[in-house]
């Protein structure tokens, strides 16, 4: 057991080790997916955003174009404010786009989901997304089915 | 027979407290030659090999199959829900907060730990510790403390390469036997664990776990009674302690980190 063997093991041990740190951080967690800070901000008010998360992915055709990164009820609006985080290669929305919060499957989890409209002005950093649709609730849909039934 | 009693337990709680003392200050006399362990890397990387790289094994076996088994098990489970999608983040979630950090402290104090106060218990029975000191040598800086930081260094390596070990066996099992979609797999796993929160936290369960079970290593084997029944009581009284500590520490942390206590 030379003393160059000894030290081969440790680097290799050491090396295999910081290996493993990289595949964790790399392709396990999201750090692959953090987008950088040079995006720009918007916010969105929802009257209900059901299970939406801060995190949660903002999309447009299906696409990945962002992310929500804060949450809060505005006491003046009774809505909730979404403040949501697009990349900034993803410049131009126009200002009627329409946010909706959908769900990824039927047990999924829940994202913003933006629609482009057709005005020529642009959505700029700071702009609020006027157009929203609620997230569904599931008793809400079902409490509206039971209406319908029993008032035929 | 009451006074007999109520002396019993006081004598445990003294006996306990003397206990914790003689540790501390064991401890913190580690702690100040941290120092001059340093300026002598190559009894470090001695200890790193025999601490850490024989340990590699035993660590990425049980990782490949603690992986397969959760595989296996949630597999199972999330088919019933039609969410067998999620076995990523099952896997995944399971061995970044909880197993990875727990198994491999546990398969540490028994693979490495025992060893340890073994070790420096027969030194001290056959008064190796008493000649060096004779020698003007410490035996704190020349024995414990390179054994210490060697723990130290080692245990979150190997709870790296467990983790990451175990998402491979789960990705065997789930993806390679069972199949499940590849990429779902890991974009689910990636979309829900966070690295601070996460891996970031399970990381720093595995240095707490490796100050603890090394440390409780190191003065079982140094306050061991010298003789031979004392030596094996210090290994047993090292994993017992070091599983014991694992599992409460873990269930502080986890209340700490995750629990919005």
């Amino acid at each position: 057991m030379t003393t160059r063997f000894i030290e081969t093991m440790v680097g290799l041990f050491v090396v295999l080790g910081a290996l493993a740190l990289f595949m964790l951080a790399m392709k396990v967690s999201n750090l692959s997916r953090l987008t950088s800070n040079d995006g720009y901000e918007v916010s969105a008010y929802f009257e209900n955003i059901g299970g939406l998360k801060v995190r949660s992915p903002v999309t447009v055709s299906g696409v990945r174009v962002g992310q929500v990164i804060e949450i809060v009820y505005d006491s003046n609006r009774y809505e909730a404010e979404v403040v949501i985080r697009l990349e900034a290669a993803h410049d131009y929305f126009p200002i009627d786009t329409t946010a909706s919060i959908y769900t990824a499957g039927l047990l999924g989890e829940q994202y913003v989901a933006l629609e482009p409209g057709a005005e020529e002005d642009v959505i700029i950093a700071g702009d609020t997304i006027e157009l929203t649709q609620s997230a569904l609730v599931l008793e809400e849909i079902i409490g509206k089915i039971v209406v319908k039934l029993t008032s035929e | 027979m009451v006074a007999a009693t109520l002396q019993n337990i006081g004598s445990w709680a003294l006996g306990l407290f003397e206990n914790l003392g003689r540790a501390s200050i064991f401890f913190a006399k580690i702690i100040t030659a941290i120092p001059h362990a340093l300026t002598r890397p190559r009894l470090i990387i001695r200890e790193v090999y025999s601490i850490g790289v024989l340990s590699l094994t035993i660590i990425v076996v049980s990782g490949l199959f603690v992986g397969m088994v959760l595989g296996l098990q949630g597999y199972i489970t999330l088919v019933d829900f039609g969410a067998e999608e999620s076995l990523g983040v099952v896997v995944a979630m399971t061995l970044v907060r909880e197993l990875g950090p727990v198994v491999t402290a546990l398969l540490f104090a028994g693979r490495a730990g025992s060893a340890l106060a073994a070790e420096i218990g027969l030194m001290k029975a056959t008064e190796q510790l008493s000649s060096m000191e004779m020698m003007a040598v410490d035996p704190i800086k020349r024995i414990i403390t390179p054994r210490f930081i060697g723990g130290f260094i080692s245990v979150p390596l190997l709870t790296a390469i467990f983790t990451a070990v175990g998402i491979l066996g789960g990705r065997f099992v789930g993806v390679g036997l069972l199949g499940i979609d590849e990429g779902s797999y890991w974009s689910q796993m990636q979309a829900n664990v966070d690295l601070i929160d996460d891996v970031a936290n399970g990381m720093i369960k595995g240095v707490v776990f490796a100050i603890a079970c090394v440390w409780i290593a190191l003065y079982k084997g140094y306050d061991a009674i010298p003789t031979a029944e004392g030596i094996s009581l210090a290994t047993t009284h090292t994993v017992v302690n070091s599983a014991l500590a694992v599992l409460g520490l873990d269930f502080v942390l986890t209340a700490l980190m995750f629990g919005n206590l």
